[in-house]
């Protein structure tokens, strides 16, 4: 009969059932999924970052976490105000001590009233180009690290945004003529400023900068080599840096950004200090100095005490010249 | 006072993408920048998590400590805001927030970076509550209309809770006693110092 058979079928589908239940073991219907799962603080132990995949197009952030911003953060507010003020202000406190124990470095035999030419125009277009893009790149620059605890609160947050907008536009497109700067500097002085013999007894002798001493130098002394590379190697720094910082992940992902600041910042505090000291010895450090980037030409008698041995050179290019100080009266006709 | 934030639920995350979109459309958040998104860790292999993340709205926020113009403030909520008539553009919060919560439009020199926007708790900006400026700037406030952020709110398997710290702690605490495990509240311990025992 159909109807017998069913039951049996039905029979036989309850003991399954029920066989299926009883051999389950009771602690597999406890499942714990997390157990072979992902954990934060494993990866974050293990990378310091917890990254994976999305799907929106944007695949920069599929980076989660990176709590290494904290220790940025430490650099930025604490560490390199501590370095920048150090470098600046330090290096501002021992030019005004200098000036008031030494004061300006005379012309000891005076002006000879004849000159002879230093730096070319170009030269002195580079310079002067490259410098005016450092002091509104440094003072930008400078905003950005104590503009919030020393002017915002002199001036109020709407003055002070303004102001660090357009700061920020200057840095930005002054960054492109200070680099065609550096790099023409590079070319143009290199030959100059190779270290040399010269410079080792230069060094010895403390450059003549304490008492009337006045070693022998070449076009460029070892003080204005190092000025030089400086320049070079900073202004290589700085540059490659903000770049790396004004193009967001074209280089780097955001550690690299993070390094980037570091040392862009860094290496900027310090060639601002140190260019301090150049603006210092250009200008009221030494007399007749101005001269070789204002007008290009500097007084025999200058050229004489600072660089004798690059007048020797030029003496003996352009033909006879008396190694005789000129007498002072000179100047006077 | 409440002390808001975000508790993303990685065992209930079914990466749906929801979230992110819902915040899209709410702000009319522009092309290229997503206030939140969902990060799926070990895709594909046992043990997978998908995480939702915005900004976590963090405790001594990072992000406001180096801001160059300080233009960062938090609310009597614990909500991180900012003011988009202050912000230079200068990418400093995004190096320093650990959850990638700052994004920029590119419309600055060089098509680099524009004024930041963030996820705002759907809490808007400086402006009048619910003013045409307010919107136009950081999108919609639905807190100031009693109500909590879209994104959470709309969370298909409630995920993604927001709210009151404790509350939503709470919750979690309930559901992991419930169910038997968890795999802890992301991103806790790095925004808020704090983690949630279970």
């Amino acid at each position: 009969m159909a109807s017998f058979g069913r039951l049996i079928r039905l029979a036989f589908g309850a003991c399954a059932l029920l066989l299926v239940i009883t051999a389950t073991p009771a602690s597999a219907q406890q499942v714990n999924p997390t157990a072979s799962s992902v954990k934060e603080q494993q990866l974050l132990h293990e990378l310091n970052r917890i990254q994976g995949r999305v799907s929106i197009p944007d695949q920069r952030s599929g980076v989660l976490e990176q709590p290494q911003g904290r220790e940025w953060r430490e650099f930025r507010n604490v560490t390199l105000r501590w370095i920048g003020g150090v470098a600046i202000i330090g290096m501002l406190a021992v030019l005004v001590i200098f000036y008031l124990t030494r004061g300006m470095v005379r012309l000891e035999s005076g002006r000879s009233g004849r000159t002879i030419v230093r730096f070319t125009l170009f030269e002195r277009f580079v310079h002067w180009m490259t410098a005016s893009c450092f002091v509104i790149l440094a003072i930008s620059g400078l905003n950005i690290t104590f503009g919030r605890p020393l002017l915002l609160p002199l001036i109020g947050f709407e003055a002070f945004s303004e102001w660090s907008q357009w700061a920020k536009y200057a840095h930005n497109y002054l960054s492109f003529p200070f680099t065609v700067g550096v790099v023409l500097i590079f070319l143009m002085w290199i030959a100059g400023n190779l270290p040399n013999k010269v410079d080792v007894a230069w060094i010895k002798r403390g450059g003549g900068i304490v008492g009337h001493d006045h070693p022998p130098a070449y076009r460029f002394n070892a003080g204005q080599k190092m000025i030089y590379w400086i320049v070079v190697i900073g202004g290589g720094l700085v540059a490659a840096t903000g770049y790396e910082l004004m193009f967001p992940f074209y280089i780097s992902g955001i550690e690299g950004m993070q390094m980037a600041q570091i040392i862009h910042s860094v290496v900027a505090v310090l060639f601002v200090a140190a260019m301090i000291a150049h603006v210092y010895i250009g200008t009221i450090g030494m007399e007749g100095a101005f001269e070789a980037m204002g007008s290009g030409e500097v007084d025999l008698n200058w050229a004489r005490e600072h660089h004798s041995l690059w007048l020797d050179e030029q003496s003996g290019r352009t033909g006879p010249n008396d190694q005789k100080p000129q007498p002072v009266t000179a100047a006077a006709e | 006072m409440a002390r808001m934030k975000f508790l993303c639920d990685a065992d209930r995350c079914i990466e749906c993408n929801a979230c992110v979109t819902a915040c899209k459309n709410e702000h009319e958040v522009p092309w290229g920048i997503n206030r939140r998104r969902v990060v799926t860790i070990n895709d594909g292999k046992p043990g997978e998590r998908s995480i939702s993340m915005a900004c976590m709205h963090c405790t001594d926020a990072p992000c406001a400590a180096v801001c160059p113009v300080n233009c960062f403030y938090t609310t009597a909520d614990g909500v991180v805001l900012h003011s988009k008539d202050l912000c230079i553009g200068c990418g400093y919060c995004f190096y320093a927030c650990p959850f990638g919560a700052p994004q920029y439009p590119k419309v600055g020199n060089f098509g680099s970076r524009g004024k930041m926007d963030k996820c705002t708790y759907c809490a808007g900006g400086p402006e009048a509550d619910g003013s045409k400026e307010e919107y136009e700037k950081y999108g919609a406030n639905r807190l100031a209309e009693g109500k909590l952020p879209l994104c959470a709110e709309m969370c298909s398997t409630k995920s993604l809770l927001a709210g009151d710290g404790e509350i939503i702690a709470q919750i979690y605490k309930e559901r992991v006693m419930k169910r038997g495990y968890g795999s802890g509240a992301w991103g806790w311990k790095t925004a808020y110092r704090e983690t949630i025992e279970s």
